[in-house]
């Protein structure tokens, strides 16, 4: 169902899902999803406590629930998107024990104990994060679909340049790269944005990692 | 998805012994394994999690290599200092592949054993004798563009999809394995993928509930290396052609050399015909082409993918020349 729901953004899909209710979800999920209630065979649940933002849930999932699918049904948080569902778009991207995964392509139940971070546990007390600050500041997004996965990504990809690590467009793997725009371009690959912000993105990201707005 | 069942590894012993059923599943960073179980192309009745399992460090061996556990991230693989110094085209090969969001999940035993990404293998209505044995190959007659053109089947053409994997074969790596009896073993890369044969769903020479716990990279050989990968777009895509390349100049003459090709066969392509080649030659042009017809002499294309014969062998003499310093 998620995979038509971009196109109905206009008109304001928080009020559709409010309003279509629980009959017309159904007609549009797709078979193979993990939204499982239709599965008769899935039997059995798992209990798992996830750490998300800093706060505990305890849940009852039955195994097939993708972490992205138990974030935005069972936990609500619906700030981290579906795109693909399939590992090839980033929307679904968030940060786990500091590092950014497609949350699609792991299974809620491989997470208990993992430190997760979500587009809506990146402001602190109120004031946006630095990188949500340059987004809207370079006008980083246009419709704003993949901009959540977006700016998880860039928050990860900041930490592992700090770290040291080298991409496909390091000249010499066994240096600490100089964050050119050409690295954060290779480092941003796993976020498709089918408005191609890319520019502005390039430009909020490099903006954070010279030390913000000044 | 299919419901399955859900085991957290206890032990190494506990973990193969589950997965020796042969609707079993061992799962790591799952990238792969998920994404086919949603489109019921893998379906899995018990998946065992190997993520407890002590899986996930890099030590130094004996001898002055690497022995890299199964659970290691592509990234922090890619991102290890002794592989970025010793095994630079492993990094470089690392890099090449999938996102960081990917390799963040994506575990070196899994890479190995990903399935290929034919698109015909993706689609359930047409007919593939991985997915379904006997069904037929809609690859062959078919929009064949990424397929294989070197040691495949007129029943099989996909080809397989690892970058890193490459780099591993050139580097002459060992995955070592541990089945449910305790019995362990040692397979080098070349020998670990089975050839389609009229068997393209046997992959692998692995047994049922054998578990690749480690790969080993025996010590660096003397030469420069380098990885190099040719796509339809600049990142994040698969190759349409890749080659590694290890090579030892002396003088104006190859002294060492180690050559595989990705993207062109059921398995990273290690290629004893350029090697022999390239060994003594002197470093020109000419000879890095002639490695790269020996290296295709047995390889055809099946229509959509006849490109990739001048490609394979354009890129190898591309890769050769920047490693050799050789306009």
């Amino acid at each position: 169902m998620e995979r038509i729901l971009p196109f109905l953004s206009l008109l304001s899909r928080r009020r559709f899902l409010g309003t279509a209710g629980a009959a017309t979800l159904t007609l549009a999920s797709r078979p193979t999803s993990a939204e499982a209630a239709v599965e008769p065979a899935a039997m059995h649940s798992e209990n798992v406590t996830l750490t998300v933002n800093g706060r505990r849930h305890d849940l009852d999932l039955d195994p097939r629930v993708t972490l992205l699918d138990a974030l935005r049904e069972h936990l609500g948080l619906t700030g981290t998107k579906k795109g693909c569902d399939q590992g090839q778009c980033g929307a679904c991207t968030v940060i786990v024990n500091g590092q950014r995964i497609n949350s699609c392509l792991t299974l809620a139940v491989m997470h208990a104990g993992d430190e997760i971070t979500t587009i809506e546990g990146l402001e602190k007390d109120g004031d946006l994060h630095p990188m949500q600050v340059a987004f809207v500041h370079h006008d980083g997004l246009q419709c704003g679909y993949c901009t959540p996965g977006q700016i998880c990504s860039a928050v990860a990809l900041l930490a592992e340049h700090k770290a040291g690590w080298p991409s496909y467009a390091t000249a010499d793997v066994a240096t600490a790269p100089v964050l050119t725009d050409a690295e954060i371009a290779e480092r941003m690959s796993g976020n498709i944005c089918r408005c191609s912000a890319y520019p502005n993105i390039v430009s909020a990201i490099r903006e954070v990692a010279e030390g913000g707005r000044t | 998805m299919k419901p399955f069942r859900y085991e957290r590894a206890g032990s190494l012993a506990s973990a193969c012994a589950s997965a020796t059923e042969p609707t079993a599943k061992f799962i790591a960073g799952g990238t792969n394994l998920l994404d086919l179980m949603k489109l019921q192309i893998e379906t899995p009745t018990h998946l065992v999690d190997i993520g407890p399992l002590p899986l996930g460090e890099i030590e130094e061996t004996a001898d002055g290599g690497l022995r890299i556990g199964a659970r290691v991230t592509n990234s922090a693989l890619a991102a290890d200092m002794r592989v970025r110094r010793r095994y630079p085209v492993l990094s470089q090969a690392i890099l090449a592949g999938a996102s960081t969001q990917l390799r963040n999940k994506a575990t070196t035993g899994g890479n190995l054993l990903q399935r290929t990404r034919c698109s015909y293998f993706y689609d359930t209505t047409k007919p593939c004798n991985k997915r379904v044995p006997g069904s037929g190959c809609a690859a062959l007659g078919g929009l064949n563009r990424m397929n294989a053109v070197i040691g495949v089947s007129n029943d099989c053409i996909a080809a397989h999809g690892s970058d890193m994997a490459v780099a591993m074969a050139a580097l002459d790596a060992r995955a070592e394995t541990v089945a449910a009896d305790g019995a362990t073993r040692t397979i080098p890369i070349d020998a670990l993928y089975r050839p389609p044969g009229n068997t393209p769903h046997i992959e692998t020479v692995l047994a049922p509930g054998e578990l690749i716990r480690s790969v080993v990279l025996p010590p660096p050989p003397p030469g420069r290396q380098l990885y190099r990968k040719v796509r339809d777009r600049a990142s994040y895509a698969f190759a349409l052609v890749s080659v590694a390349v290890i090579v030892e100049r002396e003088d104006d003459r190859v002294r060492a050399a180690r050559v595989a090709f990705g993207g062109i066969s059921y398995k990273p392509w290690r290629s004893a015909e350029a090697e022999a080649a390239l060994i003594g030659a002197t470093a020109t042009r000419a000879s890095f082409d002639a490695a790269g017809r020996a290296a295709l002499r047995d390889a055809r294309g099946y229509g959509y993918n006849d490109f990739k014969l001048p490609l394979a062998r354009r890129t190898l003499r591309a890769a050769l020349a920047d490693v050799t310093g050789v306009i």
